[in-house]
Order: C-alpha cells, then sequence, then structure tokens
C-alpha cells in the first residue's frame, strides 16, 4: 500500500471538542449533518447534533450472511467498518417526486419541481464509500443526460471522511483498491488516534475544507501524528482477509455467459435484491406515473429498483430474464466487468455489504474465483 | 432541466392501420425536439398512465408531422391509441442510434422488415428514396401476419411504383382473397438474392425473426459488418440512467437501438442476456 | 433452339448436376402452363408429377371445412411444388393452385422414383437437392408456427 507520506499542508490535530464543534460549525452554516448512528441493531446514518449521538464503543462483526453489533474495549467513535446503508440514499434518493403534470381541458403542462437542493454533511465517509460517490457521480452526471436531482445535490454536500482501522471480515477494499486509506474526494479526511490519546488527524482535501478547519480549535500535526495516523490504515489493511481476483475477471465474466458455475449460484440465490439495495453503487431505478383521483394532475415518480426482480425486465410479452439464474449472472456481470466497459472502472468498492446482507451468504470474491478457476483450468 | 421531463406535443391526426395499431400525427405545442433521424425512438407519455418508448416512424420534416406508429400492447399503449385529435400528449427525445444511412452511401441496400418493424425503418426507407442516386440497388422485403397487419399500404403501393424500387410482401397466413406470397419474410431473401460486396441490410421486426433474418442473409453471404439490426429491452428513462435497457455491456437506448450486428453477435444469441 | 433438356439443366434446383443424370431426368419431363386459379394438382390424389415453377406464383391451401381455404405457403419461379411424390402412400396432401399464369416442368414421378431405386447415384442427386428444399421448408414452416406478428399474451 501507501510509501511513508509527507504531512500535507494545513494537517491538525482535532480533539473530541473539536469534532463537536465540526458538527455545530456545520449546522450554523445550514447543514443538515449526517453521520452514524445505532438504530434498530445496526450501524445506520441519520441525523446528527453532535459527538454523543455517534457509536462510541461500538464495532461491527461482519461475515457471509452476519451482521452484529458488539462493544469495544475502548471508546472509539469511528470504531467499525460499514453499515447496511451507504450514503446513497442522502444522493441518489430511494423515492423522488420528479415533476407534476397538470391538464386543462385537452392540455397538458409539465411542472418541474421548485424545490432547491439542502445542503448536506455527511461525517464518517469510508474511503470505499468516496469510492462509491465517485462512481455515481459518473454515472450520473458524466453522460449525455445528467441525473439533475443528484448532480444538485451533490453539489451541496460536504464530505467528512473517516479513515478505516477496523475492519470487517467481509472488506476487500484493498484488492479492489479503493482503500483503507481515503486519497481524494473529501473536504475533510479524519483519522481518528487512540494510541493513548483520543484525537483526529484532519486533512483537508478542498478549499472549503480548509477553510472550515481554520475556523474549529486545532493545533498543528507532527510526524509521530502521521505515522500514528498511517499505522491505523495500514493495520486495517494487514487485516483484510477477503480479495477479489484482478486481472482477467472481466474476460472471465463477459467470456462465460454459459458457465456452469451461474447454476451453482443460481440455486442458492433468493433473487430478494438486498445485494442491490445495500451496494452504495447500484443504481437502477423505474418510472411510475400516478394520477391524482380527480384526474387532473399527476406526477412522476422516481423510485429505486432492482435487476433481480422478475419484472425488470419485462417487454411486452414477457420478460428477458426469466430465472434467477439470468438475474445473478447480470448483477454480477454488470458490477464487476460491463461496468469497466460502461464507466471506465469497476462497479464495485469492495465494502462487502452484499456478503454480509446476503441471506444465503453468497460471497462475490468466492464466485468470482470460481469464474476464474474455471478459466485457469482451461489450458 | 430534468432530462425526463417531457414536451407537451398535440395530436393532429389518427389513422387506424390495424385492428391493433394506430399511427398518430403529432406537433408540438410549444418547443419541438430535434430533428429525429431515421431510427431513433422517442418516449411516448400517456397523461397519469406512464411513459414507453416508440421509435419514430416519419420524421418531422418539411412541415410534416412527426409521425408515430403503437401497437396497443399494454396500458401505456392502450392509452396512447385511444387518444383524439386536439388531445395532447409528452415527447421527449430524440434517443438512440440511427440506420446507417449515411455510412451506406454507394451500397445497395436491403431492408428487411417483421411486422411493426416495418415502421421504425419507414424513415430510413424514405431517407434513401428521397436521396436515391446516391445507393444501388434498393429493394423492401416485409413479412408480416396476415393481410390484414399490413402497414402503410397505400406507401407501399406509390413505392412499388417506382421503378428503381423493389418491393417484395410476403404473409405468413393468408386466404384465397390474398394473390401475393405466403410464408416467412426470410424466404424472401433467397429469392430476392442480393450482391453480398456491396449490401448493406436494414433488419428490424421481432427478434425471433431477426435471428432467422440474420441466418438467411449469412447464407446469402452478407457479412456481419454490413447487417444492422434495431434491438428493444425495457426501458424506463431512455437517457442512460436507469439502467433497464442493457444488452450484455450496451444500453440500448445509447448504444442502440440500432445496431451493427458484428458488434452484439456474441451477445444476441444468449439466452436471457 | 431451346430444348426441354437445356431448360432443365439450366434450373437453379438442378445446378452442378451430371449432364448424364440431366438428360435422364430431362427425359422424364414435360412443360405446362397453368391458367390462373386452375389446379397443379389436389389434396389425396396421387402424386404423379412433381412441378419445378419457371415462371409464376403457385399456392399451397388446405380447405378447412366450415372455414376460408387457408394458403399454407407459396411457390415462386425457380421453386419446387411437391415433395410427397418421394414418399409413401406418395399422395398430395394439400391442393396446388396457380395463383397467376404459371409456366412449369412436370416431372415423371414414378419414372423417376424407378430409376433412383436402380441407380443410386441419381437417386443421391435427386435426394440431396430435396433434403434442401425440405429443411428450409420446415424451418419457414415452424416460424409461421411460431406466429411472430401475433398479439403476445401476458405472462
Amino acid at each position: 500500500m501507501s510509501a511513508a507520506r509527507v504531512a500535507r499542508p494545513g494537517a491538525t490535530l482535532l480533539g473530541l471538542d473539536g469534532l463537536q464543534a465540526l458538527i455545530e460549525a456545520l449546522e450554523a452554516r445550514g447543514y443538515d449533518v449526517i453521520g452514524p448512528v445505532e438504530h434498530d441493531g445496526a450501524i445506520n446514518y441519520g441525523h446528527i447534533s453532535g459527538v454523543a449521538d455517534l457509536p462510541a464503543g461500538r464495532t461491527d462483526r461482519q461475515e457471509a450472511g452476519t451482521y452484529r453489533l458488539e462493544d469495544r474495549s475502548d471508546d472509539a467513535l469511528f470504531g467499525y467498518a460499514v453499515g447496511p446503508q451507504s450514503w446513497k440514499r442522502f444522493l441518489h434518493r430511494p423515492v423522488e417526486t420528479l415533476f407534476r403534470v397538470r391538464r386543462m381541458g385537452e392540455e397538458l403542462a409539465f411542472d418541474p419541481p421548485r424545490e432547491p437542493a439542502k445542503r448536506t454533511a455527511f461525517i464518517g465517509v469510508r474511503a470505499c464509500e468516496l469510492a462509491a460517490i465517485a462512481i455515481q457521480d459518473r454515472v450520473f452526471q458524466e453522460g449525455a443526460h445528467v441525473n439533475t436531482e443528484y448532480a444538485a445535490r451533490r453539489a451541496q454536500t460536504f464530505l467528512v471522511a473517516v479513515n478505516c482501522g477496523d475492519p470487517s471480515a467481509a472488506c476487500f477494499c484493498t484488492s479492489m483498491d479503493t482503500g483503507p486509506r481515503a486519497d481524494s474526494g473529501y473536504d475533510i479526511a479524519l483519522t481518528e488516534l487512540m494510541d493513548g490519546r483520543h484525537e483526529f488527524l484532519a486533512e483537508p482535501g478542498t478549499d472549503a475544507g480548509a477553510a472550515l478547519l481554520a475556523y474549529l480549535p486545532t493545533r498543528r500535526a507532527g510526524e509521530a501524528d502521521w505515522a500514528a495516523a498511517e499505522a491505523v490504515t495500514e493495520r486495517a489493511s494487514a487485516n483484510m482477509t477477503r480479495h477479489m481476483p484482478g486481472k482477467g475477471l472481466k474476460e472471465a465474466l463477459q467470456g462465460n455467459p454459459e458457465h456452469p458455475h451461474w447454476d451453482v449460484v443460481a440455486n442458492r440465490c433468493l433473487a430478494c435484491a438486498n445485494c442491490t439495495l445495500v451496494c452504495p453503487t447500484c443504481f437502477c431505478t423505474t418510472i411510475e406515473d400516478r394520477s391524482d383521483l380527480d384526474g387532473q394532475g399527476a406526477e412522476r415518480v422516481r423510485r429505486w429498483d432492482s435487476c433481480f426482480t422478475r419484472d425488470f425486465s419485462y417487454v411486452h410479452g414477457g420478460s428477458v430474464r426469466t430465472q434467477t439464474r439470468s438475474r445473478y449472472r447480470q448483477w454480477m456481470t454488470h458490477k464487476l466487468a460491463h461496468w469497466w466497459d460502461q464507466f471506465g472502472t469497476s462497479g464495485c468498492v469492495g465494502c462487502g455489504r452484499c456478503i454480509a446482507w446476503c441471506p444465503v451468504g453468497i460471497d462475490i470474491t468466492a464466485e468470482a474465483a470460481a469464474f476464474m478457476e474455471g478459466e485457469n483450468g482451461n489450458t | 432541466m430534468d432530462p425526463l421531463l417531457p414536451l407537451p406535443y398535440r395530436v393532429t391526426a389518427v389513422r387506424q392501420d390495424t385492428h391493433d395499431t394506430t399511427s398518430l400525427d403529432l406537433e408540438p405545442v410549444g418547443t419541438a425536439i430535434p430533428e429525429p433521424q431515421p431510427g431513433q425512438f422517442t418516449m411516448l407519455y400517456a397523461f397519469g398512465v406512464g411513459e414507453a418508448p416508440i421509435s419514430v416512424s416519419a420524421a418531422p420534416v418539411n412541415g410534416a408531422p412527426l409521425v408515430h406508429t403503437v401497437r396497443n400492447v399494454g396500458a401505456v399503449s392502450n392509452a396512447i391509441t385511444r387518444l383524439r385529435v386536439g388531445q395532447e400528449l409528452g415527447v421527449r427525445g430524440p434517443y438512440g442510434t440511427a440506420w446507417p444511412v449515411e455510412a451506406a452511401d454507394g451500397q445497395d441496400i436491403l431492408f428487411v422488415a417483421g411486422g411493426l418493424g416495418l415502421a421504425p425503418l419507414r424513415p430510413a426507407v424514405r431517407h434513401v428514396l428521397a436521396n436515391r442516386e446516391r445507393y444501388g440497388r434498393v429493394a423492401l422485403l416485409y413479412g408480416t401476419r396476415g393481410p390484414e397487419d399490413l402497414l402503410y399500404r397505400d406507401e407501399l403501393t406509390e413505392w412499388r411504383r417506382m421503378l428503381d424500387v423493389e418491393i417484395e410482401v410476403t404473409v405468413d397466413r393468408a386466404d384465397r382473397t390474398w394473390r401475393g406470397a405466403v410464408g416467412v419474410v426470410t424466404t424472401l431473401i433467397p429469392r430476392v438474392g442480393c450482391d453480398p460486396a456491396h449490401t448493406t441490410a436494414l433488419v428490424c421486426g421481432p427478434e425471433v425473426m431477426m435471428r432467422f433474418s440474420i441466418q438467411a442473409l449469412q447464407a446469402a453471404g452478407l457479412p456481419y459488418e454490413r447487417t444492422y439490426v434495431s434491438l428493444e429491452r425495457s426501458m424506463k428513462c431512455g437517457v442512460g440512467l436507469c439502467g433497464r435497457c442493457q444488452f450484455g455491456a450496451d444500453f440500448i437506448c445509447k448504444q442502440g437501438a440500432v445496431m451493427r450486428y458484428d458488434r452484439i453477435a456474441h451477445v444476441f444469441t444468449v439466452r436471457e442476456i | 433452339m431451346e430444348t426441354l433438356e437445356s431448360i432443365v439443366l439450366a434450373q437453379e434446383f438442378f445446378a452442378g448436376l451430371d449432364p448424364e443424370i440431366g438428360k435422364f431426368i430431362a427425359g422424364c419431363a414435360r412443360n405446362h402452363h397453368f391458367e390462373p386459379d386452375t389446379y397443379l394438382f389436389h389434396e389425396g390424389e396421387p402424386a404423379r408429377e412433381f412441378y419445378l415453377v419457371r415462371h409464376g406464383d403457385v399456392a399451397l391451401e388446405i380447405s378447412l371445412p366450415g372455414r376460408k381455404t387457408h394458403i399454407l405457403s407459396t411457390m415462386h419461379d425457380g421453386e419446387i411444388v411437391g415433395a410427397s411424390w418421394l414418399v409413401p402412400p406418395y399422395r398430395w396432401n394439400a391442393d396446388a393452385r396457380a395463383q397467376s399464369h404459371v409456366r412449369a416442368i412436370g416431372f415423371d414421378a414414378e419414372c423417376l422414383r424407378d430409376k433412383c431405386e436402380e441407380d443410386p447415384r441419381t437417386g443421391y442427386q435427386l435426394l440431396k437437392r430435396f433434403a434442401t428444399v425440405m429443411v428450409n421448408r420446415l424451418q419457414a414452416g415452424h416460424m409461421q408456427l411460431l406466429d411472430l406478428y401475433g398479439q403476445p399474451k401476458r405472462d
């Protein structure tokens, strides 16, 4: 992973009071502050007003089909990996009204929504999540047609990353080259230092980030602090247990649509769509047009959808992908192979959510390895 | 502006083509969509019901209306085919790729249409016939279910009268009142013959019909690089944002609907891809 | 002057045929002309002659009691009409009606069947060509069965 790094200009140390001040400063500037909160047995993202809302001393134990919260032996505020939700639901809303339509006699009028995007701050964004946001930025903003709702919200989002020190057993960001250290894409990056103290190394990533840090009670960071921060992410890299195959995976998947292993996976897959819901990069949606009871108004609503549903591929006469096998193949091949052709990167960031939240514990890294083995076995 | 926001268009004429297919002439109420190229589609919005991707069957050139030929196969198309003159609907687009009418300059053009597939091909046929001197031999092979399902009979007759265009029509089933050919459209391909070194084929119809037509064209020696098809997949946004219309690594709304066959041959025959 | 033999050998269907065999086959052939809406043969009749259309359109039909006569398929220039002469009980199972003026070459079925039995070379050359026609017709028939343009039923 990373070699010893030179201290970035402007890097400082923030205490717990500094973190509290950060949250309050964002609120004072009109931001909706979202951060990790323990809720319903998981660490989810919700509104926070201060350090007290954070899941202090809690960690997650994750494996295929398993997610449990446990106590830590310390009071780390960000001592977990990732929860079931990603930041996706704040930028790419699960349900969104796009516009309304009015009917007056024979005429139709289309009214775009007038609600401006709110300023939102995300506290606790992992490196893999930054990568996922960058991926969705590309999907939604860099094509011929832009998802204007996403773009408006994205422009008003302030990102405070928190580097990862405790990956779960489901994580594999190192082999996806998306972490554990946040390199870019954040306004401020924090690393939680618990080496006999409880402080955060704070690095500005943008002018806005630097400007905010300048208002907070901070002190200068030294070489020792840098080393301590590096040690945190190096520990995370060393503790990574899962790995995604790299070279050759795209060809193995795209070249083998009739590989017998698809049937093996399909026999386990319930087509429950959990993986697509928890995945931070899955972006498929459906459009619903709903009319008012009086028949004079209607609205168009965009909703999350999943390629695992039978109706997803419905054309008049029937669905193209009637079998679970075909739908699993579509999801995995799109995520790990087609995405490269479409957007220039993998669609996967190695966050491990699909592995933990699959009710039957299907492990995408193991499935990928199975397809690679087939390739290597054929000489 | 949200790319999903439609423009209002008014219905200025309605023609019942067959028992389940209707053509609508549309004029913009205010702003018009950019001029569609042959093979492109729009998303048509029926108030309160929803949208459907429909190929443009005639472009609004020289003051003519935008024409869509719609088959009643579901809730949205049902609502669209029931629109009356004067009513409004929403139009977004045009989207997708175009038939290679420019790239095929100098070539013999073979149109192979099955059923409603003649509708997306019609703008290409009109374009080629309007620029007749730029092409070699021009032939249209058209197959449909029965004589009662023939689209654009008047226009077909008009084209037939042009001495340098070959129009061959066949139906899958007929009774004795039909004096023409009976049999699937692929039987017309060896019958009409082609010069495989100088022909470009544009094929449109149900996917199975296109599969068999491609086989027949290949048997006639036509390379996949000069065979074009128009594909269909579930579509909601039409602009590459909802993810539904993926066909292998391609989005039908971006890299299609018109696709050059050699680029998709490896995907086309995979079941449930 | 064009002989029947040269006409037969010039047909696409017989392309590549050994001239000796072609000569014999032409010996079993004669010219026909059918007026529009007359029949080449009727369902149930013994298959005495099969035809190669030189020019015109022929409709293969089935008459269904109580319903309109149904056209199964049509044959055109250069195409064969009739394969039942090859297999027992050597009876036509459809009507063949000339849709237009039809000029066709008729081939004596019994004469050719005997020759095929006696001379396997001739038999193979004829059967090879008929097999191609029949496989193509079967495939085309399958496609007609699929009712590709029909209204899809919702799953």
